[in-house]
């Protein structure tokens, strides 16, 4: 080296030259570390734990290889299964594993895009990120972080995944291949989710923009796996990053150079992420801010317009999600019998759960269930809605106003009477017409399904009771109503599977609700839940006439 | 209630939060049409008194009347007649500006249009924007625009300006005593001097729950001391100054502080050695306020 390069290299001042986009990442990744020192570890844990599982269950269920090509035939290539996960590539344990963490990508996607808005955006919006930025931090720092943990937890998923079922005597290239499909559904939408961040000035619309991506891509992988594997509307997997995920064919002839493409994809999108980084302003987005109307309409004019301003966007997503949920279920249906007739040990499973003979009818009666406890939890995020606005000092100017403290409430409270209605009732409609398409006498199944689901409403409502009376009788307790859902949850899913006595089942307001289509309605335990809510409501709503409002 | 019943009167007022006591036995009256000054520093209480007179704290002992009613139980027929601004104005991220403002008056019961689009000219706010993308003062200059475009016979206003900058408080100072001659009565909360000095007709001060000093700004400096500055013909050695404090004489200058009852007595003496200047100058209310937090100062500073 001569002397004179030397003397260009220390004309450079030292401190600029160490000083580039991505200086003090490593201590943003640590901070992130520090912060997710839970959440990160037990994501990762729960994600590989699932196909983990599958293992086992699958082996005892289907344990010799016939059984295994008879459910490749069968349940293997029922339309539902193969939209909800896509199709087999072979009729050995890998492979029927393989297909059935065939939903495994779009969570940890999910996940993924979650975490990646919440260390960027997210910090962005709360003004944390501008007390790190007048630090020595580089002004990709925050998104790089963000990132490499993201991805990193990611990474760690497919090893685990990796060893879990080599160890379990599973082909160590398909073992591979199939850690990694599950590892790039989550790097692709973290990088997604790098991109949406830097679009708009709230965490919420990236958020947004994110599933809505992972949501799109999720419906091509349907579209395109719906027929089967090579059917003529295939090709559109290709235009999916979760359809590449399944071409990737672990266990049935691993085609290594897709992962490629999720490369190319992941640098790409990383690379426009950092490019929109740079350009933009802290806090600020790449798209402009939308502006609002400089007056209110008639509409917004007193407690229920506010209370549907805010709550009915995210009434919207739900009833959206109950649809989907209700198709789903529905068009499973008919699934249920065949995957019934190939083996006895599931059958069993589901006279159980259901309390019933008639596998159908017990079938609907232990997935309505389900959706009454998702309503349950609705219900709950409708009531809390009251302590959310009260914690944050936004009822307070409103109560100074000629508005009554009750009238407040009920603009919020009337989503948790009539949200569940409306949620149950399109869950009902979508799985009775789904399945009545399938048996093909929609008339004798809609009404049947329908009922099912509204026979959930008292539990529901007992559950946001609940909610409510901790918000009027001990604010600080509200987090006690998600105790009550997941408690139920609890009950309702494992309660039988962990053998509870009946007095601790009987401890859940979904034990007590009349097991239809299968039973007749009994009307004496659903006087009693909607008794309980309606005394539980009144508690919840004198207390907090007389009680302090929150202040800060 | 009658024209001169008092909008606001308070007596012994008590509330806790579990062992604090943030008001403990406070008094207070605001006469009606004036704009009444309420100064404490951070933790005195103002907060909690307002939102007491507001029903949205309820007291533990003593008595509150607002304009003729109990504040607790008709508290939302006596919302329809006033207008609160509190020290922080939370928003809806999702909602524009001008739609909390027209939100706010619809449920007071009504929204003067015109004054609305005045007042959000002259504070220059645009009330298009989104909640999330205010300022923090511009946030409260959303809350004072929905307060002052109401017709409300009463303002509660608690640290109104905290955010806003000098020309801002200028434009708010001149809307308060807009408000004044149109008649209504003001509680202004604030820890900022100089707007009570320029806008305020009386003056309670509170400290830790309760009210030590209140009434007009003169009577509260008739109540303190005068700083006095004298150069005398001769020097003044020895001579009896009834009431003086701080006394320091430099050759036959002399400088002292004088219970301002005394000071026609001090100026007597004086006189008589013969007066060559005289500077004398009543207290500040920066002065006023300070000598009921010495004692905490002092603390604060151990």
């Amino acid at each position: 080296m001569s002397g004179a390069s030397r003397g260009v290299r220390r004309a450079v001042p030292p401190r600029m030259a160490g000083v580039s986009a991505l200086t003090g990442t490593g201590g943003l990744v640590r901070l992130i570390l520090r912060r997710d020192r839970i959440l990160l570890p037990a994501w990762v844990l729960w994600i590989a734990v699932i196909p983990l599982g599958f293992v086992g269950a699958t082996d005892s269920l289907y344990p010799e290889a016939a059984d295994r090509l008879q459910y490749a035939h069968t349940t293997g290539t029922n339309p539902t299964f193969l939209a909800l996960y896509g199709p087999m590539y072979g009729t050995d344990l890998g492979s029927i594993i393989a297909q059935r963490s065939g939903f495994v990508p779009v969570v940890i996607g999910l996940i993924s895009a979650l975490t990646v808005v919440r260390h960027t955006r997210t910090e962005e919006e709360a003004g944390r990120r501008e007390l790190l930025g007048a630090t020595v931090a580089g002004r990709g720092a925050g998104l790089a972080a963000a990132l490499v943990v993201t991805m990193g937890a990611n990474l760690a998923v497919a090893a685990l995944l990796t060893a879990g079922l080599a160890a379990q005597g599973l082909p160590v290239a398909g073992s591979l291949a199939f850690g990694l499909q599950m590892a790039a559904g989550g790097c692709v939408f973290a990088a997604v989710a790098g991109v949406t961040a830097q679009l708009s000035e709230g965490a919420g619309a990236a958020r947004g923009t994110a599933i809505a991506a992972l949501g799109a891509a999720f419906a091509v992988r349907m579209a395109a796996d719906v027929g089967g594997a090579g059917n003529s509307l295939s090709w559109l997997g290709w235009l999916s990053p979760l359809g590449w995920g399944n071409r990737l064919r672990a266990f049935g002839g691993e085609r290594w150079w897709t992962l490629a493409l999720v490369a190319a994809l992941v640098a790409a999108l990383v690379a426009a992420a950092g490019a929109l980084s740079a350009r933009r302003d802290v806090g600020a987005g790449v798209l402009p801010p939308g502006l609002g109307p400089a007056d209110a309409t008639a509409r917004l004019s007193g407690p229920f317009g506010l209370a549907w301003r805010l709550q009915s966007r995210s009434l919207y997503g739900w009833l959206a999600g109950f649809a989907a949920l209700g198709v789903v279920y529905g068009a499973v249906a008919g699934g249920v019998l065949d995957m019934v007739k190939d083996n006895p040990d599931l059958a069993e499973i589901f006279t159980r759960l259901g309390g019933q003979t008639a596998i159908v009818d017990a079938y609907f009666a232990s997935v309505m269930g389900m959706v009454g406890l998702i309503a349950s939890a609705y219900a709950v995020s409708t009531a809390l809605r009251l302590r959310t606005e009260e914690a944050a000092q936004r009822a307070e100017p409103l109560l100074a106003t000629a508005t009554g403290r009750l009238r407040w409430a009920s603009g919020h409270l009337l989503f948790t009477l009539l949200g569940p209605v409306a949620a149950l009732t399109v869950a009902g409609l979508a799985a009775g017409v789904a399945h009545g398409l399938d048996t093909g006498d929609p008339g004798r199944e809609v009404p049947r399904v329908l009922g099912a689901a509204l026979a959930q409403l008292p539990a529901v409502w007992l559950v946001g009771a609940i909610a409510l009376a901790l918000f009027g009788l001990a604010p600080g307790l509200t987090g006690g109503a998600w105790a009550a859902v997941a408690g139920c949850a609890l009950i309702t899913l494992f309660g039988a599977a962990l053998g509870l006595d009946q007095w601790a089942l009987d401890l859940s307001p979904f034990t007590h609700i009349p097991k239809l289509p299968g039973r007749s309605f009994a009307l004496a335990p659903v006087l009693w839940l909607l008794a309980i809510a309606a005394a539980l409501s009144a508690a919840g709503l004198a207390g907090f006439r007389r009680r302090d409002l929150a202040t800060r | 209630m009658t024209a001169d019943t008092p909008p606001i009167s308070v007596s012994g007022l008590v509330k806790s939060f579990g062992r604090t006591r943030a008001l403990d036995g406070l008094d207070l009256t605001v006469r009606p049409g004036e704009v009444h000054g309420f100064l404490g520093p951070n933790g005195a209480g103002k907060s909690t008194a307002i939102r007491v007179l507001l029903g949205l704290l309820r007291a533990d002992a003593g008595t509150a009347r607002l304009l003729g009613g109990d504040p607790w139980r008709d508290a939302t027929e006596l919302h329809r007649r006033l207008a609160y601004v509190p020290g922080d104005v939370t928003l809806w991220p999702n909602l524009s500006g001008g739609e909390v403002i027209d939100l706010l008056g619809r449920m007071r019961g009504g929204l003067d249009r015109r004054r609305k689009a005045d007042l959000l000219d002259r504070f220059e706010l645009d009330p298009r924007k989104k909640g999330r993308a205010y300022s923090k003062g511009n946030r409260q200059k959303v809350g004072l625009v929905a307060a002052l475009a109401s017709d409300a016979e009463l303002l509660l206003l608690d640290e109104p300006t905290s955010g806003l900058d000098p020309l801002m408080e200028e434009v708010f100072q001149e809307c308060v005593r807009e408000e004044r001659r149109a008649g209504r009565t003001v509680l202004l909360s604030s820890h900022i001097l100089s707007e009570v000095e320029a806008l305020c007709d009386r003056v309670t001060i509170i400290r830790k729950g309760v009210a030590v000093e209140s009434g007009t700004l003169d009577e509260l400096r008739h109540l303190t001391r005068t700083s006095i500055r004298a150069e005398l013909a001769a020097p003044p050695d020895g001579i009896p100054l009834p009431g003086a404090h701080d006394v320091r004489i430099d050759g036959s200058t002399i400088t002292f502080e004088v219970d301002t009852p005394q000071l026609d007595t001090v100026l007597r003496v004086l006189t008589e050695i013969g007066v060559r200047s005289l500077v004398s100058r009543p207290p500040t209310l920066e002065e006023l306020f300070l000598r009921h937090y010495k004692d905490e100062l002092q603390e604060a500073a151990r």
